[in-house]
């Protein structure tokens, strides 16, 4: 190309860079709008019944689910709360309704993986084999490792030698592969220790403010949940539910009745209170 | 031997099949489960036999009834899976030698070496081709399957589908072993290597390779140490004792 065509062609270049660029802001600024007055709904969840031969786990569950909430379930042992992740990804027979809307891309971190670790199977087997398989583009796999940070080498470890915390996040790797905008979390740190606790804590974190991700999330700790959770669904182990922000939903007399007796998390809803203000708040 | 060149032919194209469905296999830790199926095929052999029919015929048809009845097993899990296959297991082996006539009895359990048709040929090349095409096509779903069949689900794979389709592979390659391994080794092929190449290696792609070259070897040296040296009537002995020896030189070579 000569010197003088070069000169000729920068300025429409640039023009059109300045009209996309426009463009974006408007359709960002219009959503952003529209986002206000209709969030869009991605779930909703209508009469849902679950039960295992004769017992009964999840009765008459009704809720929604918008795009970037952040839902916590929370509830004691045995209440459904994996159940009802599971039916909500379609893996067990359930009766009601559960319609997600088209535009959901669901990603799912199972609390435990059964797996054999003894597998000759590395994490990049695993994530590779799901980006053939749902054929995402090839760079999606380096993208999501580098986001997590997974190096190389802990990528081509095979998957009995990676710690619980690598385990951890290769899961979340797999979850994040295939651009998911719902993430399904199933008591993401379950078996960590604190210090790589904190650090997923921070990555989806992130993952929720960055990304707009939207979650659900199924966590013992209460703590967890006032930091990140805009609405908390309870599930008892009696069938009984109860939805709301968590500052209405979290009271100690709900938790007394929620988990018989709490004073582990009763201290912590405490704990979270005063700092977060709201104690204080209520107090004067 | 040289009557034998085909059968030869298609029992080292076999070994291929059989080393990446044992791989799966051992994976998904149904290799006994697997090993029952291929028992099954032996009342069908005894009455095809008895009624002078096509002994592959009726190892085909029993062979695959099993499959299905061993799919509908797995969808429970539990001990009842397990007694159940038991009963399946001596109870597919009482009932052939009960049927199959005493002079055909050791080449239902052993195979024998034979002279293979042309016809034959082709058919055996064509479903062992198709197992091997069919375990690379599915090798990611099988590999996503056997990590967690919730994370597989929830990825999109049709898991109750995928298990059946892999028993029928699995089903398939006992049948292309079976004219030449007999009715209890035929499922040798697909075990032994598989374990063999287990022990020497973590990384999935080895593994494949070790246990299709276990059992490629085994093929090869078991013919033709029959052929020269045993001079039995069948090389399904010969092939699985190697391959077990292999496996046991393994254990030398074996990694954390």
């Amino acid at each position: 190309m000569s010197a003088r065509a070069r000169k000729k062609k920068a300025p429409q270049w640039q023009s059109e860079l300045c009209l996309r660029v426009a463009r974006d802001a408007i359709w960002a600024a219009s959503s952003a709008l529209a986002g206000k007055v209709t969030m869009t709904k991605l779930l909703s969840v209508a009469d849902l019944n679950i039960s295992f031969g004769n017992r009964e786990v999840i009765r008459d569950l009704s809720f929604e689910v918008h795009e970037g909430d952040c839902i916590a379930i929370i509830g004691p042992n045995g209440a459904g709360k994996t159940v009802l992740l599971s039916a909500l990804l379609n893996l067990i027979p359930y009766k009601g309704q559960i319609r997600w809307s088209p535009e959901a891309r669901l990603g799912y971190v199972p609390q435990k993986i059964a797996a054999d670790r003894q597998l000759p199977l590395s994490a990049t087997d695993l994530l590779a084999a799901k980006a053939r398989f749902l054929k995402l583009p090839s760079a999606e796999l380096q993208l999501v490792s580098a986001e997590l940070g997974l190096t190389n080498e802990l990528l081509s470890t095979s998957i009995g030698a990676l710690s619980g915390g690598q385990f951890q996040k290769m899961l979340i790797a797999f979850a994040l592969m295939g651009k998911p905008n719902v993430l399904l979390f199933d008591e993401p740190t379950a078996s960590l220790d604190e210090l790589s606790e904190e650090h997923i804590y921070e990555l989806l974190h992130s993952l929720q403010k960055e990304k707009g991700m939207t979650m659900l999330l199924v966590s013992h700790d209460l703590s967890i949940v006032y930091r990140n959770a805009n609405m908390v669904l309870c599930l008892s182990s009696k069938g009984k539910t109860c939805m709301g922000p968590p500052k209405e939903v979290l009271t100690p007399a709900m938790l007394e009745e929620l988990y018989a007796s709490p004073p582990q998390y009763y201290r912590h809803v405490h704990e979270r209170e005063r700092e977060s203000g709201i104690a204080q708040g209520r107090e004067k | 031997m040289r009557d034998q060149g085909l059968l030869l032919v298609l029992a080292l194209f076999f070994s291929l099949a059989a080393g990446l469905v044992g791989c799966i296999a051992l994976m998904r830790r149904m290799l006994l489960a697997g090993d029952v199926i291929s028992h099954l095929a032996l009342p069908g052999l005894g009455l095809a036999f008895a009624f002078k029919l096509n002994p592959l015929m009726g190892g085909a048809v029993t062979l695959f009834l099993g499959t299905f009845l061993v799919w509908q097993l797995q969808k429970k899990t539990g001990l009842a899976t397990e007694a159940a296959v038991g009963v399946i297991f001596a109870a597919a082996l009482a009932i052939g030698a009960a049927v199959t006539p005493s002079e055909d009895l050791a080449e239902s359990l052993f195979g024998r070496l034979e002279r293979i048709s042309p016809g034959g040929f082709l058919l055996g090349l064509t479903a062992v081709l198709f197992v091997v095409f069919s375990i690379f096509t599915l090798k990611d779903q099988l590999s996503l399957s056997i990590f967690s069949t919730d994370l597989a689900a929830a990825t999109g794979v049709k898991i109750a589908r995928l298990d059946l389709y892999f028993l029928l592979l699995f089903s398939l390659t006992v049948l292309v072993g079976l004219r030449f391994m007999g009715a209890l080794l035929a499922s040798a092929l697909i075990i032994i290597p598989s374990a063999t190449a287990r022990q020497l290696t973590n990384r999935l792609s080895h593994f494949f390779l070790l246990a299709v070259l276990a059992s490629f070897v085994s093929v090869a040296a078991g013919f033709l140490l029959n052929a020269f040296v045993f001079k039995f009537s069948t090389a399904g002995p010969t092939i699985a004792t190697f391959a077990a020896a292999l496996f046991s030189l393994s254990l030398l070579g074996r990694v954390k």
